[in-house]
């Protein structure tokens, strides 16, 4: 109840934010464009998928660990007030990924509505692509607040969100050619597979090309998941485990939350 | 209501290898403006978020408005608190925070519909936060810390950034709240302010209490009739 009623004015507060607002038209010029430039519905698609792993993912990790230091003061006006810790942490994580995903809704999927007739995407690639999305963008915000919480330096803390993201985003892949290049005579499939696990970036990529039957584009390991795993029990493991990426950091940085100095 | 509205028993804070707090005893009576002095890092600000909750003890236990601070928030019904810096949702209005605060605390206490006149607020109130000078966060800063009429009203540095007229508003508001039984605790490193506020002094020095009585026993303790003087007095005793 009490999130609730939180979450209520913080949506109001971020869907009016200048930088929101700035996403959500970034993606919908950029999904327009691809649109105008000649593509069909699957191209663009296809065009999207990096969009959707690599720059949602920094956006949601960036925004929300500057937001949550940019609002540390309010929150401890909030905290003097009689509301409970797990409700206001609720409320300000939920707060401030909805409005994301929203804006990730309306500058994907528009373009899509009004091109719908002229070049159809498959029916099933824009759902997923923007489900991936928007798990991405919850993985992405819940890691923010366990950030902002770990650390008290605004700067330190920011750094560490690009950190995390360069590490999923670039570095990760390195490791996995690296491995592939070195050990390639031992069998790497079930290690490779457990370290996708670990990564949310790779998750949602393979869960994305999988689903869209893409092999060309689906690397190392999206490979090694759709060969032992098959498309429908690799996506829902996939799906799973992304999941989780927002439900564990979420948990941690409830604990924290609950627990710290403000 | 009688007796103490803050009572803090060996409240002890470290952060990290910092002494902030140490085994603090106090006890805030009620209906009277209760003044939080000290130099920088003496802990004022600490104990203060002790007090509402945001700061949790090493050691010690502290009961605000006959409730023991442990976890459990609806004590906090009866606290109005103003913080050193206001900050608020930039792109919200003041009506909304307003409305945010009130819906948080539920309908449990009745507002005073003038407050936000006397403030000079009502014409502020329908412009976004970030429109808003720093001297008007303050002033709705203040507003908040009054509006759902507290029991016990709790207040860091508050006259920091209103300008000579909304701080004399604060200190009429401050002053009748006290009348009507408000309890107050003050944490101000403006001393000619407290000399004109508080009723009692409390002062920290390292974390720990190094006086606390009225401010006619200071005098009488220290030989001057003010109190930066005699706050003064007391801090060159200490560090001799």
């Amino acid at each position: 109840m009490t999130a609730r009623k939180i979450l209520r004015y913080q949506i109001r507060d971020i869907i009016r934010n200048r930088w929101v607002l700035g996403y959500g038209a970034v993606l919908l010029l950029l999904t327009e464009t691809l649109f105008r430039l000649g593509g069909d519905g699957s191209r663009v698609v296809l065009s999207l998928l990096n969009v959707v792993l690599i720059f949602i993912p920094l956006v949601a990790i960036t925004f929300g660990t500057l937001y949550f230091y940019s609002s540390r003061e309010f929150i401890e006006l909030l905290l003097a007030q009689p509301v409970g810790r797990p409700a206001m942490f609720t409320g300000l994580w939920v707060g401030l990924t909805l409005p994301l995903i929203l804006a990730l809704g309306l500058g994907l999927g528009l373009p899509f509505l009004l091109h719908a007739g002229a070049t159809p995407a498959p029916a099933h690639a824009l759902p997923l692509l923007l489900g991936i999305g928007a798990l991405l963008t919850s993985a992405g915000t819940a890691l923010a607040f366990l950030i902002a919480l770990r650390f008290e330096d605004r700067a330190r803390g920011f750094g560490a969100a690009l950190l995390v993201w360069l590490m999923a985003a670039v570095v990760y892949d390195g490791v996995v050619l690296l491995l592939v290049a070195l050990l390639g005579q031992y069998p790497l499939e079930m290690p490779l597979l457990v370290l996708t696990l670990f990564n949310p970036l790779d998750l949602g990529r393979v869960a994305l090309l999988m689903e869209l039957d893409i092999t060309a584009l689906m690397g190392y390991t999206g490979a090694v998941f759709q060969r032992f795993l098959g498309s429908s029990l690799g996506l829902g493991l996939a799906t799973a485990a992304l999941t989780l990426w927002t439900a564990v950091p979420l948990g941690f940085g409830l604990r924290r939350f609950v627990r710290r100095d403000f | 209501m009688t007796g103490a509205v803050i009572s803090a028993a060996g409240v002890s804070k470290r952060f990290g290898s910092l002494e902030v707090l140490r085994a603090i005893d106090a006890a805030i009576p009620a209906g009277r403006i209760t003044g939080l002095v000290g130099p920088n890092a003496a802990g004022k600000s600490t104990f203060i978020k002790c007090v509402l909750g945001l700061v949790h003890p090493d050691q010690g236990r502290i009961d605000v408005l006959g409730h023991a601070v442990n976890g459990d928030e609806r004590y906090r019904h009866g606290i109005g608190y103003m913080p050193q810096q206001a900050r608020f949702p930039e792109n919200l209005t003041g009506r909304e925070v307003l409305a945010m605060i009130r819906d948080l605390r539920g309908a449990t206490r009745t507002q005073d519909p003038t407050l936000l006149e006397r403030f000079q607020l009502t014409s502020q109130l329908d412009k976004p936060v970030r429109t808003l000078s720093g001297g008007t966060r303050q002033k709705l800063s203040a507003a908040i810390a009054f509006l759902f009429k507290p029991d016990l009203l709790v207040l860091d540095e508050p006259t920091a950034g209103l300008d000579p007229v909304a701080s004399g508003i604060f200190k009429e508001e401050l002053l009748a709240a006290r009348d009507r039984g408000v309890s107050v605790l003050l944490a101000s490193h403006t001393l000619g302010e407290l000399e004109e506020l508080a009723d009692d002094i409390i002062l920290l020095l390292e974390g720990q209490v190094r006086f606390h009585g009225t401010q006619a026993q200071l005098t009488r303790l220290t030989g001057s009739a003010r109190l930066e003087r005699a706050v003064a007095a007391l801090m060159r005793v200490d560090s001799a």
